[in-house]
């Protein structure tokens, strides 16, 4: 027989020896090598704040960390506003079960193929002599290609809120679907307005999902180099795309201090968030 | 008794090979010259190469397994990622196909081992750019960035430095190497153009790109720059750090101007780029340039009155190689330089090292359109066998002589390497 006593703990063991493999000790390995010292070619092992001193006193870090809050913020945003809307349709608008679930499983479609696939796929329809451009010069409503649509901050965006809007809309969607229905008929009932339901009951009851959505979101976007790099053709950049630059130029130790920086940035939202919503107690609830 | 049959049948099936290599193999005599029980013993080596992806191929080594009847396995990876791995796991690796400019970080590790030129069979076969530093006519070449010559030789197996001369000791044999310009669309274009001056014309403004690899991208920035006289630099491919600080302002200006529609960091970006009309003009590699043609798209690759950017790859041995091993690496070494690769890798536009085994190894129907710069006389087939010019059709940049008697720099890493990566990460996100 087992000690009672190590019941506990052998049941957190596989959790725990996940997290201290795949997250504790990488994050140990980078935290240690942002300290150490490289010349493109090899590193010396060293405790030295120079990658630091050099990240935090440079213009473009902080000028990186503000484009890269700003696709955070934009793809928040957008997403939020698309999800929200498609779980309320699907809740409280599709009467019937079966209904509901299958437009549910219709959402997912796109993610049945690659991240990648469906982000290049954008490129032949935004170029200078894509579908959209040759359509809209067709119907005659402009007379040249509008640039802005492909290899900018536009094209991001529109390809993060394309990719990530799935990851705000199950949360939102699970939450809605835990409200009872008979809040809603009781205050409808006491003479609520349709908006007034909306704002004082649906948005607080649904806040855990908005919550974790919006983690999600933000963590992806603000990790992310490889959509900004192929859709912004390298017109915008972020701290993730000047980390991979760095990377791929042998400067392991500059990128590494410029990933504590980054994983700091995005702490910061993450935090707020779960100030705002206590997540854990909401999910117990 | 089972040894020695071992032996005999051995020693039979070499002897076979070599008859059926015949011409083939012809000046590199891949089989000669092993004590005979080792031609046994070599059926079981492996020699892994590791290089980048328009260099190491799947049926190159296919193609050699077969030859030499041991195995040959490759993985790609890139420059960087190479290099990476000599410094920090070199068992994993045999032989590197590694860029001249890397060479300049790579040999002072000591993970690469020197290689006997004598037992290099075509050594005094290689283009003389190579092997002296000089053109067939004796004319010095650029020594603008890394000169592949500089790189080349070193006085002592153990030497941390490189030979300013030859010596009979090489860090790599050299084996492929092509002359960069400027790709374009001339359906999309509709006029000559002749300099590097182009690249910064706001006559194409927001239809240009240049590479988004700083120790690249600033060589063509450069080329351009200069072209138009705006600054005159001591080294493009060694900048002091006004010169960067200059050039990075003026591509600033110019990417504020909508100057670059966008910036490449893979090749397939960079077909991509062209064959949707997104860019006409912009820096490019050979490849690149076949594969937007293969796809029916009109593409040129066009010389430049102030010259190309060169650059070339040397297969190096990693130091770990000793006794059959390091054997069996110099016979693949030989049989890279006795013809079949030239061939496959000059239908992709690069150059082997040795002309006479790759003329000897392509069609003379080839050799007149990929060397001679001459009118295709029948299809013209890429290293997979798809078409990719009719008959009629000519090489862009002309001959041999024409494409590679003009090297204004080579690919480089400059001493200032980190404070330009900084500061084209700030182009990039400016």
């Amino acid at each position: 027989m087992i000690n009672k006593d190590w019941v506990p703990y052998l049941q957190v063991a596989p959790l725990a020896i996940l997290m201290v493999l795949f997250v504790a000790i990488p994050l140990a390995v980078l935290v240690t090598l942002s300290f150490w010292l490289s010349d493109g070619i090899s590193l010396t092992p060293t405790f030295s704040f120079d990658n630091y001193k050099a990240v935090l006193t440079s213009f473009l870090t902080w000028k990186l960390l503000l484009a890269t809050l700003k696709f955070a913020v934009l793809t928040w945003f957008f997403t939020l506003v698309i999800g929200f809307t498609c779980s309320y349709f699907l809740v409280f608008h599709v009467k019937n079960l079966k209904l509901q679930i299958a437009l549910f499983l219709l959402c997912t479609i796109p993610f049945w193929t690659s991240n990648v696939i469906r982000m290049i796929s954008w490129v032949p329809f935004l170029g200078k002599e894509g579908l959209f451009n040759s359509f809209l010069m067709m119907l005659g409503i402009i007379d040249r290609p509008l640039e802005f649509l492909l290899f900018s901050d536009f094209a991001v965006v529109l390809t993060y809120v394309h990719l990530f809007t799935l990851f705000m809309m199950v949360p939102i969607f699970n939450s809605m679907a835990k409200i009872s229905p008979s809040v809603i008929e009781a205050a409808v009932d006491a003479g609520a307005s349709p908006f007034m339901i909306l704002k004082d009951i649906i948005i607080p009851l649904t806040r855990t999902g908005i919550a974790l959505g919006s983690v999600f979101v933000v963590t992806l976007v603000m990790g992310d180099f490889f959509v900004i790099r192929v859709m912004g053709g390298g017109q915008s950049s972020n701290i993730a795309a000047a980390m991979k630059n760095n990377i791929d130029q042998l400067y392991y130790p500059d990128a590494a201090a410029m990933a504590v920086f980054l994983i700091i940035a995005v702490l910061v939202p993450i935090v707020v968030i779960l100030r705002i919503v206590d997540v854990r107690a909401e999910l117990a609830r | 008794m089972t040894a020695i049959r071992k032996v005999k049948k051995g020693v039979s099936r070499r002897t076979f090979l070599k008859a059926a290599a015949g011409g083939v193999a012809a000046g590199s005599g891949a089989i000669t010259g092993f004590p005979t029980i080792w031609a046994q013993a070599l059926k079981d080596v492996t020699i892994l190469q590791v290089g980048p992806a328009y260099s190491v191929f799947q049926d190159i080594a296919n193609q050699a397994s077969k030859d030499l009847g041991f195995k040959i396995e490759i993985q790609n990876a890139w420059t960087d990622a190479l290099m990476t791995r000599i410094v920090n796991q070199p068992e994993t690796i045999d032989i590197a196909d590694l860029e001249f400019w890397g060479m300049r970080k790579m040999w002072p590790t000591g993970k690469l081992q020197a290689i006997d030129v004598k037992k290099i069979k075509a050594w005094e076969k290689i283009e003389p750019i190579f092997r002296e530093g000089k053109y067939a006519n004796g004319e010095p070449v650029s020594a603008q960035g890394t000169m592949p010559f500089e790189v080349t030789y070193v006085e002592a197996a153990d030497a941390k430095g490189f030979a300013p001369q030859r010596t009979e000791l090489a860090t790599c044999v050299p084996t492929i190497y092509n002359a960069d310009t400027l790709g374009l669309r001339p359906d999309l274009i509709g006029r000559k153009i002749e300099s590097w001056k182009e690249l910064l014309n706001p006559e194409f403004k927001g239809k240009t790109s240049i590479l988004n690899i700083p120790q690249i991208g600033i060589m063509d920035a450069a080329m351009a720059i200069e072209a138009r006289g705006d600054i005159k630099y001591g080294d493009k491919g060694n900048m002091t750090k006004e010169e960067i600080d200059k050039t990075i302002e003026i591509l600033m200006a110019a990417k504020k101007d909508g100057q670059f529609r966008a910036f490449w960091s893979t090749f397939d970006e960079s077909v991509n780029f062209m064959t949707a009309g997104e860019v006409v003009l912009q820096s490019m590699w050979s490849p690149a340039v076949t594969a937007v043609r293969t796809r029916g798209v009109p593409c040129t690759y066009q010389p430049l009155k102030e010259g190309y950017r060169g650059w070339g790859v040397g297969m190096a041995l990693a130091s770990h190689l000793t006794d059959l091993k390091r054997d069996a690496a110099y016979e693949y070494l030989n049989w890279y330089l006795s013809g079949w690769q030239g061939a496959f890798i000059a239908r992709q536009g690069y150059y082997n090292m040795v002309l006479e085994t790759t003329k000897a190894a392509l069609s003379p129907a080839e050799w007149d359109y990929w060397y001679e710069g001459k009118p295709a006389t029948v299809e013209i087939k890429d290293p997979f066998g798809n078409l990719m010019e009719k008959p009629g059709a000519i090489r862009d940049g002309g001959s041999y002589a024409e494409r590679t008697g003009n090297f204004a720099c080579w690919n480089t890493v400059m001493d200032e390497d980190k404070y330009l990566v900084q500061r084209w990460n700030e182009f990039i996100a400016s």
